[in-house]
């Protein structure tokens, strides 16, 4: 397996010594079939044992590793080294404090996702223990696409608008509430919208669709933003006809 | 938590100009302020329209030059590249259309925009009168 030496440009910031960031440079024999993630292992095993980021799986699905990979937000265990320059830098993900080195500060949006009532909520009584809620198929394609989400946080990292008005709930939170408003078996949407449909819910976003374009996970949250635009236009109009909830 | 998170700063006012992506979407958002242009034109054309033939006329007259033709022509280029384009191909995202458990292709959706922009334009041309 041939050997291909890439100049790893990483970002390290020290809260304990550094004013702010700088970038240290790392030369990587790398593997033809690695990603990024396998390189910046390599260094934290045979270079520099103070390199922290995050990982965990290795194979898309835990969202730990997200980073940026030559200014675009990334899954770095699929960014591969054969799709990339020589000259690779890499960054924590834009728009969060850098808590250290690669590993940003991710409190803001896991509030966000504990705000959204983000799961199935039935407002009638439990039904006896043998049943079961059942769906169709066609019902579960509704929504399917958005259940992919792995929490990796690059839609943030990509948003402008998150970047300029951190009050904004943002794309991975709105898709998933979108997930759990399409789901046949939820009576939540309703309580969802009063939350997702305010100020700093969807009708903050503008559509640049960076967050769909970066997507680790095709998930397409501009594409669940803007549908929940129309549900909150349409639940408001509800509220507003004779009869209707306030 | 760290004691001292560091927060890159980022610009309230060049912000776009950190990649393309963001670079294009300006470029689209950019057409409000040809939307408010022609706001105004057509309130100036009401108020021309009000004031009788001879105030018409002149507003007719003030549009029909190399200025303003240029003007119109790079709107349309513009509007069309940015808005029409742009939006029609958003539009599936927006309003996708499921059939049982399929989706209903993006392209089928987005070719019923181009139809139905093709009607709604011979219908505004019949009511100009430039299709009799």
């Amino acid at each position: 397996m041939s050997i291909r030496q890439l100049e790893l440009e990483v970002m390290r910031y020290d809260p304990e010594q550094d004013e702010v960031p700088r970038f240290q440079k790392y030369s990587v024999p790398c593997e033809e079939d690695w990603a990024i993630l396998d390189a910046l292992n390599y260094i934290k095993e045979n270079v520099d044992t103070t390199l922290a980021y995050r990982w965990s799986c290795h194979m898309m699905v835990c969202g730990s590793c997200g980073m940026m990979v030559n200014g675009e937000p990334s899954l770095t265990c699929k960014t591969f080294v054969r799709d990339l320059p020589d000259r690779v830098r890499i960054e924590p993900l834009e728009n969060f404090p850098i808590e250290r080195d690669l590993v940003v500060v991710q409190d803001d949006v896991i509030e966000k996702f504990q705000k959204a009532n983000l799961y199935i909520v039935r407002k009638d009584d439990p039904p006896p223990d043998d049943t079961e809620y059942t769906q169709s198929r066609g019902a579960l394609y509704k929504f399917k696409q958005y259940t992919m989400c792995v929490n990796c946080m690059c839609c943030y990292a990509a948003c402008p608008q998150y970047a300029l008005d951190s009050s904004f709930i943002g794309p991975a939170v709105l898709a998933l509430a979108h997930r759990y408003n399409l789901d046949s078996r939820d009576q939540g949407k309703s309580d969802r919208l009063n939350i997702l449909a305010d100020h700093d819910g969807v009708w903050e976003c503008s559509f640049v669709g960076a967050c769909s374009e970066v997507c680790p996970k095709s998930v397409d949250p501009a594409a669940a933003i803007q549908q929940m635009k129309v549900d909150g236009a349409i639940e408001w109009w509800k509220q507003k006809l004779p009869g209707g909830k306030p | 938590m760290s004691s001292q998170p560091y927060v890159r700063p980022i610009s309230k006012t060049t912000w776009y100009m950190r990649n393309g992506r963001y670079k294009r979407y300006m470029l689209r958002e950019v057409t409000c302020l040809l939307v408010g242009f022609y706001c105004f034109l057509a309130i100036w054309g009401l108020a021309a329209l009000a004031g009788g033939p001879d105030h018409w006329n002149s507003f007719l007259e003030s549009q029909q030059n190399l200025l303003m033709v240029s003007v119109h022509a790079i709107s349309l280029i513009y509007f069309l590249i940015y808005m029409t384009f742009d939006w029609f191909k958003l539009a599936p995202k927006a309003m996708p259309v499921q059939l049982g458990e399929k989706k209903l292709p993006d392209r089928i959706i987005v070719i019923g925009h181009y139809v139905a922009w093709a009607f709604i334009s011979l219908f505004v041309f019949w009511l100009a009168g430039v299709l009799t």
